[in-house]
């Protein structure tokens, strides 16, 4: 059976596309990764607020959302991992490729919305595969999963509002942080401040941003502002973290060290569908071309959400919204033109922030371009000289860097090397990241074994 | 590593090479393993050095272990069971041994 409208991701983008759609009457499902709906953003949610531990307005949001979505008869398959995807062909709509615990099944659908979401900046530095080394995304995971607290002495390097949310719920927690390293760059606000004025129309976001701030400096925690280099030392796990400030380096002894430099969309699915892919040189980072309402250069597949370019997860969930009736348009059903006008109108304030954001938080040069010692693959363990040396042998591009030196070979596929690699080929070539091009990517999209291939019902193998 | 404040809620018993773990439901393998202080969830196959999870979210591939048996499973997106045995991984997965 060929359903109307498959999404991949069940966060607030895939959930809110899952209930606009189905509640026009479209056969919808969504897959996840994931055991449960509500993406990294609300993870756990339904968990937590059984137990009474919803903290504040974006837990309870976000729980109504997953409630609405659980009550809309979109069809939720979770802990599945879609390997492949395949564009129309031959009369026949999109064919996905999915697994859940050995079973793989082939799901025809007509439209397809990938609302992957983000994934955190890679930020290769020395020492960072050491056990101890983890991002700050993953112990909140761990925090709201399952209410864990990291060791001390902790020590926290990075930028953006997600360190300093997490050293919030740290506090509430009872846990005092040692060390925040701050590595935003000089110039961030020299170079956000005249975005100021608009993100006042964001203003609620904007205040708490600020009262994490603030709190933040109050609390005993030490920081230390423009640090321009990290090191993790430990002979087999973190000992130490050494930073670099305009003074020079200093070194403090760290169990765990959390990094953070900022989320990029995951282009990894869409790219390989071959959809359109510009680099964002502001951001440094590359993200899908798109038209209205998360429309791609592929007929028939839309993205939204943070997949689409960061827009944190109100925007996420408006933009949902609006590419689950885009896609319910494009099938012949008829669209209420208020109804899309007021959810226009309802993203703009969420919005408002973002170039404010953005300009505060593009990379320091030194994580973009990082030294020849240190390793940018974390799979096969090339390093950024490797990857500069390959270049200077003449290859042209991260395909032919991937061929000669392993680098994106790995399990990962390049989801962890790839921006380097762009960076690195463009600052050794001397061109454009954009010219220097992206990891051409292929199925399948995650590792899957023979057995997995071979679970594929008989009726549904082609090629 | 991690570790489970008095109060968090813990219902499920995991195994970290034989150690007991008691962990919330619905949290990772990849979780029981950085509670349990083991040091390490795989040796690298490149460099053979210890590694632990990283990301937590699906992206690094570096939590490749051992779920009752079966090798490179994907911690970090498998949810703890009663009873499951979680062991750290050496080198690339044996495959040959795997349960289907």
């Amino acid at each position: 059976m060929e359903l109307d409208l498959a999404i991949v991701g069940a966060g607030p983008a895939g959930l809110g596309a899952a209930i606009e759609a189905a509640g026009l009457g479209l056969s919808v499902v969504v897959l996840d990764e994931q055991p449960a709906p509500g993406g990294q953003v609300h993870r756990a949610i339904e968990v937590r607020k059984a137990a009474g531990r919803l903290d504040g307005e974006d837990d309870r949001d976000g729980a109504a959302l997953v409630a609405a979505f659980r009550a809309s008869g979109a069809v939720h398959w979770p802990s599945v991992q879609v390997w492949r995807m395949d564009p129309p062909a031959g009369g026949a709509g999109f064919r996905l490729v999915a697994t859940q615990d050995g079973a793989s099944q082939v799901i025809a659908a007509k439209r397809v919305l990938l609302a992957v979401g983000a994934l955190e900046r890679p930020a290769p530095f020395p020492g960072w595969t050491l056990p101890g080394v983890l991002t700050v995304g993953a112990a909140q995971i761990l925090l709201k999963s399952g209410g864990n607290l990291p060791a001390a002495p902790l020590v926290i390097a990075g930028q953006g509002p997600l360190p300093l949310l997490f050293a919030s719920q740290l506090a509430k927690a009872g846990m005092v942080l040692d060390l925040i390293l701050d590595t935003a760059p000089a110039e961030a606000w020299r170079r956000a401040l005249p975005h100021l004025p608009g993100a006042l129309r964001g203003w609620q976001q904007l205040a708490r941003g600020l009262r994490l701030m603030l709190a933040l400096r109050r609390s005993p925690a030490r920081r230390v502002a423009r640090v321009r280099e990290i090191e993790a030392l430990g002979e087999h796990r973190l000992e130490a973290v050494r930073y670099r400030t305009k003074a020079g380096w200093a070194q403090v002894p760290a169990t765990i060290l959390l990094v953070h430099e900022g989320v990029i969309p995951n282009v990894q699915p869409a790219m390989s569908l071959g959809v359109e892919h510009v680099w964002d040189d502001g951001q440094a980072c590359w993200r899908p071309k798109l038209g209205v309402d998360g429309e791609t250069s592929v007929p028939g597949l839309f993205i939204a959400g943070d997949a689409a370019g960061i827009g944190g997860w109100r925007v996420a969930a408006i933009d949902g919204r609006l590419a689950g009736l885009r896609a319910a348009e494009t099938l012949g059903v008829s669209i209420d033109a208020a109804r899309r006008s007021r959810l226009r109108l309802e993203r703009r304030p969420h919005a408002a922030l973002r170039p404010f954001l953005d300009a505060l938080g593009r990379p320091r040069e030194e994580l973009l371009a990082p030294a020849d010692a240190t390793v940018v693959c974390r799979c096969e363990m090339v390093t950024a000289g490797t990857v500069r040396a390959a270049v200077q042998a003449g290859a042209t591009g991260p395909n032919e860097v991937k061929i000669r030196t392993r680098c994106g070979m790995g399990p990962c596929q390049g989801r962890l090397c790839g921006p380097s690699l762009t960076m690195l080929v463009a600052e050794a070539r001397g061109v454009s990241p954009a010219e220097a091009g992206h990891l051409r990517i292929r199925p399948p999209l995650k590792p899957v074994t023979l057995g997995d291939m071979a679970g594929i019902p008989l009726e549904d193998r082609s090629g | 590593m991690f570790r489970k404040p008095p109060d968090a809620p813990a219902g499920v018993t995991v195994f970290v090479a034989g150690q007991p773990v008691r962990m919330a439901a619905g949290e990772s393998a990849a979780a029981a393993v950085l509670l349990a202080d083991l040091g390490f969830s795989r040796s690298h196959p490149v460099d053979g050095g210890a590694r632990l999870p990283y990301c937590m979210m699906g992206v690094c591939f570096e939590c490749l272990m051992v779920i009752d048996g079966a090798p490179g499973r994907q911690g970090c997106l498998v949810p703890v069971r009663e009873g499951m045995r979680i062991e750290p991984m050496a080198g690339l997965p044996d495959l040959a041994g795997a349960p289907p």
